[in-house]
């Protein structure tokens, strides 16, 4: 039997046991929404912008390990999706956007909503893919989703004109890919593991810097065992956050420019340096020139581009993170060598003294709601164990210093492209793939603005997410940055005119919450969660001047913090 | 430093813009690029001049080798290599200039391949240093039109760019 492209787009995503796309219909994908709709394996979240579906998708990825599904239509739902993917993109989220796309035939006569899909989006996807005939569409669809999630994931577009939709043929799934040119490694190089496993062992200074490609990899397990084996430091980026565990004591806290003082200090220092899944990113390193001086460097990583692309490492191992770090846990245990347990003493009792600066510490008031306060509590209400998404600012640095992350895929947030707007329709993707679980997002009053329509999406999937919003009524980085580096001229960062958050929520038939005395802090987002079939929206009026510390400033070295 | 890449990639549209794109998105340079199908139709061929510090030559080796529709690169100033170019280049043939035009395409090995009463079409391969060599000598008041080809490499000995197992 013959079908339609329309009908086999919608096998090929049952067949990858897709259960939720997020889109947006328009002229170019009507033929697919017509089929999409008697669908009953599959739900349709519509949502109020392109660029929402994206987000959403992404958070439904980041929280789930399985790729996020898109479909939008042509030209302006292809441009308002860009940001999305570009997010994607840069934090290495499998996602598989479909695009719609005018006839073949119109293609290039600048017809109605006609973009160059491929074009625009090339610069931002893992791969991308034009069809231009009804029976490559399946085979496709199965290069899609096989390069979104192998190797280092991304998202992959797949732009389908309006007549291939149309056009028959006989649907056959393939069951698997070959790929000439695409052959993803993911067994580490037993040579370079023993070398990397002497290197480790013969630490004095050791200290492991772990990243997001642990939580893409779902390699949490391995991690934890290889730092229990050895002893050894942790610290995690911001993306590799919950992938050890946040209140482990041998975790050292976040590193970076709004690192901890211990963790920065200690990578100053460390001698041994175990990259794992990280990509040595400039919020990370700081100055290059200046980073890591004594340390030999053993980097673990799936892309060999992300090898020695801006800091030199001595002993490169490409492979997937929990295939190597297993093969590496395997000669710790078997093998006879031993971390130098003196040595290690000492250099624990160094990191304790950095740890005594309490470099996380905050004046508390009794008359103003401080950030980092309402950060704490959010983190004891809710037992340390919500998915909580974040903006992109001062409230997600805080969120990221002050929730302590015990578990992978529970801190989802924007950290290459730092994307203001992806909190709220991530934390909607994060609530469909988990319906029963606490899911919270931490904002600001700038970024939320810039996705606030989907709380309609919100009403009407009835996501009972709830909304942090750290109420400054400034952009709080650029303003912390102009006090900083600008002598505090704050041009644009003040938000005049914001709206009134409580009736706004209630506008979109949610709950909406003003809490401006520090002592309500608490019992406002206890009464919070515990409306679990709500959305709540929390406006906490806070400390207009507080600042993120410590600070590397761009261009310093990791030990040139500024402290509170 | 100077260094040549042959890459061999999918013959697929978009995919020479995949290559060009990456170039300027990461601010290499490219000094020249020479693209055709290969003998197997599904494949082409480019060879790209560019330059930068082993560091940047490393990563451009990384970053092209991580595009999807590349199946396989080299690089070949990395080993003992040849690299030849054409040039197609319009001088004036007139008068004197007429005879000691043609004497000067015969020294340098080339060919007159269209001739009218006042112009020589010369066609003529070589490296870049010999080309350029030739249309010093010829003058630069006497050339009206050049076009180069861009590089075209391939390594000396029995190593061969092709697909694997092949």
């Amino acid at each position: 039997m013959e079908l339609t492209g329309a009908d086999i787009l919608c096998r090929c995503l049952r067949q990858e046991g897709v259960k939720h796309v997020f889109g947006y219909p328009g002229g170019a994908v009507l033929t697919i929404y017509d089929v999409l709709n008697n669908q009953p394996e599959i739900q349709h979240v519509l949502v109020r912008h392109e660029q929402g579906a994206a987000h959403a998708a992404d958070g439904y990825a980041r929280a789930t390990g399985k790729p996020g599904v898109v479909l939008v239509t042509s030209g302006p739902g292809v441009t308002n999706a860009v940001t999305g993917i570009a997010t994607a993109y840069m934090d290495s989220i499998p996602m598989v956007v479909i695009t719609g796309q005018v006839p073949t035939h119109a293609i290039g006569s600048d017809a109605f909503q006609e973009v160059d899909a491929v074009g625009i989006t090339r610069p931002c996807v893992k791969h991308n893919f034009l069809v231009k005939d009804v029976e490559n569409l399946a085979d496709t669809i199965k290069k899609a989703f096989y390069v979104a999630t192998t190797g280092r994931p991304g998202p992959v577009v797949v732009d389908i004109p309006k007549d291939v939709q149309v056009a028959k043929t006989r649907f056959s799934y393939p069951k698997r890919v070959d790929m000439r040119s695409y052959k993803p490694v993911s067994k580490g190089h037993a040579g370079q593991i023993r070398k990397a496993v002497e290197l480790i062992l013969s630490a004095q200074r050791p200290m492991i810097y772990s990243g997001g490609g642990v939580v893409l990899d779902g390699a949490s397990k391995e991690l934890t065992e290889f730092a229990r084996l050895l002893g050894y430091p942790v610290t995690n980026t911001l993306m590799g956050l919950g992938a050890f565990p946040g209140t482990d004591p041998q975790f050292v806290g976040m590193l970076g420019m709004h690192g901890t003082y211990e963790a920065n200090m200690a990578m100053h220092h460390c001698d041994v340096l175990i990259a794992i899944g990280a990509r040595f990113d400039d919020r990370v390193t700081g100055n290059v020139a200046k980073f890591c001086p004594h340390a030999r460097i053993v980097h673990i990583d799936i892309d060999p581009a992300s090898i020695s692309k801006t800091v030199r490492v001595d002993v490169p191992i490409v492979g997937s993170v929990s295939n190597v770090l297993g093969q590496m846990n395997k000669h710790l245990k078997e093998g006879s060598g031993r971390p130098d347990q003196k040595a290690l003493k000492t250099w624990w009792k160094q990191i304790d003294e950095w740890r005594g600066t309490d470099c996380l510490r905050y004046d508390h008031s009794a008359k103003v709601i401080k950030p980092q306060h309402v950060i704490e509590s959010l983190y004891g209400v809710t037992g340390g164990d919500a998915y909580i998404t974040s903006d992109v600012g001062q409230h997600q640095m805080w969120a990221a210093q002050f929730y302590k992350f015990d578990r992978p895929n529970r801190w989802i947030n924007s950290g290459g492209l730092g994307t203001m707007g992806f909190g709220l329709p991530a934390a909607l993707g994060v609530q469909m793939a988990h319906p029963d679980s606490p899911v919270v997002c931490v904002t600001g009053e700038a970024s939320v603005i810039m996705c606030i329509q989907e709380l309609s999406t919100c009403m009407q999937y009835r996501a009972p997410i709830k909304i942090v919003n750290l109420n400054n009524r400034y952009m709080g980085m650029v303003r912390q940055w102009q006090e900083f580096f600008y002598q505090g001229r704050y041009a644009m960062s003040y938000m005049d005119a914001l709206p009134d958050f409580v009736k706004l929520a209630e506008a979109f038939g949610h709950v909406g919450m003003k809490i401006e005395d520090p002592a309500d802090v608490e019992p406002a987002l206890k009464e919070a969660m515990a409306m679990k079939d709500r959305l709540v929206f929390m406006d906490f009026i806070t400390d207009q001047t507080e600042n993120v510390y410590p600070m590397v400033p761009a261009g310093a070295g990791q030990n040139e913090m500024i402290l509170v | 430093m100077r260094h040549i890449l042959s890459i061999l990639l999918e013959n697929e549209s978009g995919a020479l813009s995949r290559v060009a794109g990456l170039f300027s998105a990461r601010g290499y340079n490219i000094e020249s690029l020479s693209v055709a199908p290969t003998e197997d139709p599904t494949l082409s061929r480019m060879t790209l001049v560019t330059s930068g510090s082993d560091d940047v030559i490393e990563q451009i080796m990384k970053q092209v080798n991580k595009l999807i529709d590349v199946v396989k690169l080299v690089l070949l100033t990395e080993g003992s290599h040849i690299e030849r170019e054409l040039m197609l280049t319009k001088v004036l043939a007139r008068g004197e200039l007429r005879e000691e035009m043609k004497r000067l395409v015969e020294i340098f090995r080339g060919r007159i391949i269209d001739v009218t009463g006042s112009t020589y079409v010369v066609e003529m391969t070589g490296d870049a240093a010999k080309l350029d060599a030739f249309l010093e000598a010829a003058g630069e008041d006497n050339v009206l039109e050049v076009v180069r080809t861009g590089v075209s490499g391939i390594a000396r000995g029995e190593s061969a760019l092709g697909l694997p197992g092949k």
